[in-house]
């Protein structure tokens, strides 16, 4: 066996550097008052609390394969050395932040660190003065090595009883405030102050969903449902099948009235995203043509659904929303095979460049004066009415989330319907070779404009539903980033997968709306989301699954029954 | 028998590299004939020409009566010619059956709209496409791969994937690239079978470039010979074997003069 120090010392830089890093930045200090269980455990304790139990983590899991008790006792070493990072932190801030002689301040570098205050000293020595606060740092910091250890090296069911346990309470933690307008909702107020004392999860609640939780993962309960589904016949797995899409159904209906305004809101947002990844998943996606100005298509939409329906002094027409509709889904087809002639002869990263440019062009001249008499120019077009469906006005945002909903499911039900056709086969292998695609009698011109028009289209319908919500629209709204944000969640959400843009997009709009109140740090977070799941999830969270063709025949043929015997083997 | 394929004086240039220089031949129907050429000769570059990869910079490239030079890939495909390539190239992340129906894509007629009212022609037409691409699959002997992705199939397999792909335009003429690199002997063998069924079952005529001689010797009708994007000689193999400038061409001028002066006293 061997001793390597330097698994051991580098575990414990790393864990230690984190609670360094998110410490020098402010997180610590500025969240020390934002309690996650009762008024003892902030967010702020969390994010140093991070560092001691990642240290022990990977060390864990670096010797995890030999003797348990000794790579507990490793992990404990990791602990001590990753509290090294934080003694440096608070020897920089007393020593060459705060160096005063007498009265007067002689000379502060917290012009330069302005996070280095002698509040965030006070929160790392848990307000015991340095004497006593430093040993107490680096117990709490082994201690908490030595919990990351355990996790690791129980016996898997165990650990992971205990993990999932640990997640879902402090995930509830963090989400305390949309967790509690939700419970809010459907239960009464008591309950409600069973479960939290003001803003923070109640540490006997905290306690009992810990447990819960951990009892259920530790029961296996998800897999003893699975592998019953499994075993049920498969009619009955069909009826079951039907029962859960009604449940699902139903659940999208209440859902926007059980989460209140705030969160209907979000989801609208997220739903018009899922409209616009699903458009931009068929051309990158399916056809492979990176696309990088695609917000232009989403602004033809809003624009002429503004232009058409406004009952401010730019509205032309006054048409009612749905029959604009489809007007928009028409401009956003014209732009996109006129957008598409252009880049017929090119690819990769060539076409990127030009499609960045296209996008930039379109918001350009949006702002422009010269088209300012027809579409306002930078005050933007106002007054845009919000639709009325059968007399009803949708005002609410949970009235729209209806709406983008639909729209969702219509263009996720054309989506699929064309993957499955010849045409989506044309894309694919385009995708994959466009040479070979072409040797294959595919007319790459048709095929590509296909591509670049449907994907418009979703995305004019986004752009015209998101105009009749904001009521007024305005050119900055339609920069780079939402093309960026379209792209971001289709590749999040795995690419050509339907589910995965959904997923993409909760994961990269509905949980930013969610953590509001990490406000300038919400980016640092995006991105280390985003830098974690691609070193271990580059393929995306739910990657398009290969379909299966040869055995099964098409979905509405009747499934082949797998041989139980090959099951077994 | 009538010619299908004819290549007349074709000569592609890149820059001051005439990669083909005034080649000529003749494919005719049923045929099975061979290119060979040392590394660099031109044949792929050839290939590239016939099928519309490129453009001959001159010469007059017939096809069953009809001058397809200047085509672009996808009419001389739909014309009647398919083709495989030198280093494999499968639409990988797609599976062997999806790759099967890509290249049906000439005799597929149904409009891209019908597909989202699944109407009755679309159907009918989806399900006897699959039938064919299983046909296909079980022809090159890949029954029980088709879910597979077409890059995770063996080497041999994702071969006969490429040769199922091109038959599934129903060609009059295929063009196979060095079928056999990176093959063995046993595979060879398996795959010269395979073809010539195949020529004799389907009524194609087939070209192929090959290096394997095994190969070459044991299946062509006729063989042309480039050096240089010239043709140095054709005919049948025993008289490509005995061709001097043949010998010349692959093992360079001292060696073919030892091998001649040893085949004369083998004979003597």
């Amino acid at each position: 066996m061997k001793f390597d120090w330097r698994v051991i010392i580098r575990n414990g830089l790393l864990g230690g550097g984190i609670a360094f890093y998110l410490s020098a930045i402010g997180m610590t200090e500025l969240f020390s008052e934002r309690y996650l269980i009762g008024d003892f455990f902030s967010t702020g304790q969390l994010f140093v609390a991070i560092g001691g139990l990642t240290a022990g983590i990977l060390t864990a899991r670096a010797y995890k394969e030999e003797n348990r008790f000794s790579a507990f006792l490793k992990s404990l070493i990791s602990g001590v050395i990753s509290s090294i990072p934080l003694l440096v932190l608070i020897f920089l801030i007393q020593v060459l932040v705060v160096r005063q002689i007498g009265e007067d301040v002689v000379f502060t570098w917290r012009d330069m660190f302005v996070n280095f205050s002698p509040a965030l000293v006070e929160i790392l020595t848990f307000g015991q003065g340095l004497a006593v606060g430093i040993p107490l740092l680096i117990l709490v910091m082994t201690i908490l090595s030595g919990l990351g250890a355990i996790l690791i090296l129980l016996p898997s069911r165990w650990g992971k009883a205990l993990t999932s346990g640990l997640i879902w309470t402090l995930g509830i933690g963090i989400f305390s405030e949309n967790v509690r307008s939700i419970l809010a909702e459907v239960t009464n107020r008591d309950f409600v102050r069973l479960v939290f004392q003001q803003k923070t999860l109640n540490p006997g609640a905290a306690l009992v969903i810990f447990l819960v939780v951990a009892v259920i993962s530790f029961f296996r309960v998800g897999n003893t449902i699975q592998s019953g589904w499994k075993r049920l016949p498969t009619p009955q797995q069909k009826q079951g099948r039907i029962v859960g899409i009604v449940l699902g159904i139903i659940l999208l209906i209440v859902l926007p009235w059980m989460v209140g305004q705030f969160l209907s809101q979000a989801l609208f947002l997220v739903g018009m995203y899922v409209m616009m990844g699903l458009g931009l998943n068929i051309v990158v996606g399916y056809a492979g043509l990176l696309d990088l100005g695609y917000v232009a298509f989403f602004a033809f939409g809003a624009y002429t659904m503004g232009i058409l329906t406004s009952t401010g002094p730019l509205g032309v027409g006054n048409f009612t929303f749905w029959t604009a509709l489809p007007i928009a889904v028409l401009v956003g087809v014209v732009w996109g095979l006129l957008l598409g002639f252009p880049v017929l002869r090119m690819r990769g990263d060539y076409l990127a460049i030009v499609t960045l440019g296209f996008g930039e062009i379109i918001r350009i001249l949006a702002t422009s004066n010269w088209l300012a008499p027809f579409e306002g120019g930078p005050q933007g077009i106002l007054h845009i009415p919000t639709p009325v469906f059968f007399g009803i006005t949708m005002s609410q945002p949970q009235q729209m989330y209806y709406l983008v909903v639909a729209g969702s499911i219509f263009i996720a039900f054309v989506t699929i319907r064309l993957r499955d056709s010849r045409l989506g086969r044309q894309w694919m292998a385009m995708r994959e070779d466009e040479d070979v695609a072409e040797a294959m009698g595919i007319n790459l011109v048709q095929t590509k404009l296909l591509a670049f028009s449907i994907g418009a289209a979703f995305s004019a319908m986004g752009g015209a539903i998101f105009a009749a919500r904001v009521g007024n629209i305005f050119p900055h709204s339609f920069n780079l980033l939402i093309s960026i944000n379209a792209l971001a969640l289709i590749i999040v959400g795995g690419l050509g997968s339907i589910p995965g843009v959904v997923v993409g997009a909760l994961i990269l709009v509905g949980l930013p709306e969610l953590l509001r109140e990490f406000t300038e740090y919400r980016l640092l977070m995006y991105g280390v989301l985003l830098i974690i799941m691609m070193l271990y999830k580059p393929e995306g969270f739910l990657p398009e699954e290969t379909h299966k063709r040869e055995l099964r025949g098409e979905e509405d043929d009747d499934y082949i029954e797998e041989q139980p015997v090959a099951m077994e083997a | 028998m009538t010619v299908v394929l004819k290549a007349d004086g074709v000569t592609k240039r890149f820059g001051g590299l005439v990669a083909v220089n005034d080649f000529s031949f003749e494919l005719k129907q049923g045929a099975i004939d061979s290119i060979i050429g040392p590394n660099g000769a031109g044949k792929t570059t050839l290939f590239n020409c016939m099928t519309g990869f490129y453009k001959p910079d001159e010469g007059d490239i017939n096809f069953d009566g009809h001058h397809i030079q200047g085509f672009t890939p996808d009419r001389v495909t739909n014309s009647g010619i398919a083709r495989t390539y030198q280093n494999i190239r499968l639409f990988s992340n797609m599976t062997a059956i999806e790759n099967i129906l890509v290249g049906q894509h000439p005799h597929l007629k149904t409009l891209w709209f019908e597909a989202l009212f699944k109407n009755k022609r679309f159907k009918n037409e989806e399900a006897a496409a699959l039938d064919e691409a299983r046909r296909l699959l079980q022809y090159v002997g890949l029954t029980g791969l088709g879910d597979q992705l077409a890059r995770n199939l063996p080497y041999g397999a994702q071969r006969r994937l490429e040769i199922a792909r091109a038959l599934a335009s129903k060609p009059k003429v295929l063009l196979l690239d060095e079928p056999t690199a990176g093959m063995n002997p046993n595979e060879s063998a398996d795959l010269m079978h395979f073809i010539r069924n195949a020529r004799d079952e389907l009524g194609i005529s087939i070209l192929m470039i090959e290096h394997d001689m095994r190969v070459v010797m044991g299946i062509s009708e006729h063989i042309s010979v480039m050096d240089f994007g010239q043709k140095i000689a054709e005919g049948n193999p025993k008289e490509i074997q005995r061709n001097p400038r043949v010998i010349e061409a692959y093992l360079g001028r001292g060696a073919a003069a030892g091998f001649e002066t040893q085949a004369s006293a083998n004979a003597g």
